[in-house]
């Protein structure tokens, strides 16, 4: 297991030079010089030479590669040509934004996702079945941006439940204003316990999280019902069943728990989707995260902000790829011996 | 030993066997949805190639006089912003659509199978390094690699489909590689080896042929989801670009006013709803027709 979990690592890292290898490699084909970004239009060939010196771009390509992973290693991605900070100071200030949204998410197709999965399997060609099935097969099929939309129009337009966009009400910030301790809104109005900001922070929540998790919903609970009834057909269950074990008994701690294993996985890529997803979410619902924060910068060519955020998710979804990894030896116990 | 059926006259026979329009009708019954998803594909396919004679106006005329109107007998689906008749764009929309998802499932595939069939037939070293590089495009979040490639690129559609498939191509060639690796002992292989075929005649013409399937199974899985992935590129700004007319750059047109009048977004939007859950449907169908194997998954 020590020997598995040292070549795991050992891949991760393999994996992630080749990433920056291929955000490198992007930075460095683009059409639009990031020169040209730097000093706008027209610019005299001096000022073109002594941007170049700045930004490296005059040195042989392997010695830029170097310096690259150098400074990644470092923590440093470089300054936004647009807001002229560093872009590490810029993720940081929205990386939270972004996971307080996709965990939030995740959490969501979880805990109703895999009961949902479980109830259409458990009641097979029942009412629930083909409600789930039926929303199972239109889901994956929903534009995200066209769930956060219609949404948009119900509950905020029609109805006027939740707000249109954005993180909290502007006006709750300035008159409830509360210490950012872990960047987590939900987290920090409660630990300061400050209501109304939670109330707020919370309704801004609701639609964002519910677009970005429906897609994946049908997905998981797709899959769930999918190996529940492939569980469900085991000797054990039966067997179970004949010695009267209680249904619910059956279902959720003997069928459900056999199905933990491809379950994780389904988890993990269900996290890499959304951190995908969320750029379109965010765009749509003006999330102050970081896929808001790509769209801006690639709209105004801001390479080193896009190639930042690019390394941090792609690290972010290896590293939970890597927890998942290793969470399968929590859950199932005969791997620990092979 | 007088078996009815051996002395039976040959008409008793062929009552026996079912006939074909028997045989289409239980297909059809069997598979309610794949029918529905090919009908309304078919619906898509027949809007894309008849466009211009099917919708009743220019789908750029702009037309301020008509700005914002709803539904109705006029505009089937209303007009947009600048006037435009909704129901042609949408219309027009679809050709795009189908060129988009057409171009990027060959592209991805046009890198793919090379790679996964070298991969899987040499196996080895060259396997392990071609394999880890299909991983580490698999290491991206999806839709965050064709993002920054696209964003690198330029934006645009060709620049977006390009970098879709250059993000998409791993997973073919993973699936043509194992299939390869499944069929690269048999006798048949050894045969063309032991005579002195060229490698690439075999892969060529004995591994891939033989290999072929999957691919297939997979392509009419991803259609669908090339065609989500392009309009969500081309929402976010860095797809397709006016004047061309495409359903996910119509709705982004649509933000600033579509809580007032809902025709502009949803109309497009559920254009791109409909098309991919054809293609979905059409792909489960697929899928059960040359892989009963994999029926439950999924």
């Amino acid at each position: 297991m020590t020997r598995y979990v040292a070549q795991r690592v050992a891949m991760l890292g393999v994996i992630l030079f080749g990433v920056m290898t291929v955000t490198f490699m992007l930075s460095r084909i683009l059409p639009s010089s990031p020169v040209e970004v730097m000093l706008g239009h027209r610019p005299t060939p001096e000022q073109v030479e002594a941007a170049k010196k700045l930004l490296g771009l005059d040195r042989p390509l392997h010695e830029q590669f170097v310096a690259y992973l150098g400074d990644i290693a470092t923590g440093n991605f470089g300054e936004s040509l647009l807001t002229g900070r560093p872009v590490v100071s810029d993720i940081a200030d929205r990386a939270t934004a972004t996971f307080e949204l996709t965990t939030l998410a995740v959490l969501l197709v979880i805990f109703v996702g895999v009961p949902l999965g479980v109830l259409s399997a458990v009641n097979r060609n029942s009412v629930v079945d083909h409600a789930t099935r039926t929303f199972s097969i239109a889901g994956v099929a929903l534009p995200v941006f066209l769930i956060g939309m219609l949404l948009q129009m119900l509950f905020y337009g029609s109805l006027n439940w939740f707000p249109l966009q954005s993180r909290i009400d502007s006006e709750v910030l300035l008159d409830f204003p509360f210490e950012k301790h872990t960047g987590f809104y939900l987290l920090d109005t409660v630990l300061d316990g400050n209501w109304v900001a939670l109330q707020s922070a919370a309704l801004h929540l609701a639609l964002p999280v519910l677009t970005l998790a429906i897609a994946s919903l049908a997905v998981v609970t797709r899959i769930t019902r999918n190996l529940m009834i492939e569980v469900l057909g085991q000797d054990y269950i039966r067997t179970a069943r004949a010695y009267g074990v209680p249904e619910r008994v059956i279902n959720f701690r003997y069928a459900l728990k056999a199905t933990l294993v491809p379950m994780l996985t389904v988890i993990g890529l269900t996290y890499g989707f959304m951190l995908g997803g969320s750029v379109v979410v965010e765009f749509v619902f003006d999330w102050p995260g970081l896929g808001g924060y790509v769209v801006g910068a690639i709209t105004k060519n801001d390479y080193p902000a896009v190639m930042g955020v690019t390394v941090f998710l792609a690290t972010m979804y290896l590293t939970i790829n890597l927890v998942i990894d290793l969470l399968y030896f929590a859950v199932d116990p005969r791997l620990r011996y092979k | 030993m007088t078996d009815p059926a051996i002395n039976a006259p040959s008409g008793t026979l062929d009552l026996l066997r079912p006939s074909w329009t028997l045989k289409l009708r239980f297909f059809l019954s069997e598979n309610v949805l794949f029918v529905a998803g090919v009908a309304v594909f078919l619906a898509v396919v027949f809007a894309a190639i008849f466009a211009p004679w099917i919708s009743p106006y220019d789908p750029s005329k702009i037309n301020f006089a008509h700005k914002l109107w709803a539904p109705g007998a006029e505009h089937l689906m209303g007009t947009d912003a600048l006037g435009r008749d909704i129901f042609s764009r949408v219309v027009h929309g679809a050709r795009t659509s189908l060129i988009i998802g057409a171009t990027v499932l060959t592209l991805s595939m046009a890198i793919g199978i090379p790679i996964g069939l070298v991969a899987g037939y040499f196996g080895g070293r060259l396997d392990s390094f071609l394999m880890r590089i299909a991983d580490v495009f698999l290491a991206f979040p999806p839709l965050l690699l064709p993002i920054a490639i696209t964003a690198m690129l330029g934006a645009g559609l060709f620049n977006a489909m390009l970098a879709l498939a250059v993000s998409w191509f791993p997973w073919y060639a993973r699936i043509i590689r194992s299939s390869v690796i499944g069929i690269r002992q048999e006798l048949y292989i050894s045969a063309a080896q032991s005579m002195g075929v060229g490698h690439i005649r075999i892969m060529l013409r004995h591994a891939l042929p033989n290999s072929w399937t999957p691919v297939i199974v997979q392509a009419s899985m991803d259609f669908g989801y090339t065609i989500l992935a392009a309009a969500s590129l081309s929402f976010i700004g860095i797809g397709a670009k006016p004047p061309t007319v495409e359903w996910g750059l119509m709705v982004a047109l649509s933000r600033s006013k579509f809580l007032d009048y809902w025709w502009t977004a949803a109309c497009p939007g559920l254009a791109i709803f409909l098309t991919v859950l054809a293609v979905n449907l059409i792909g489960d169908g697929v899928r059960d027709i040359l892989d009963p194997r994999g029926r439950s998954s999924r």
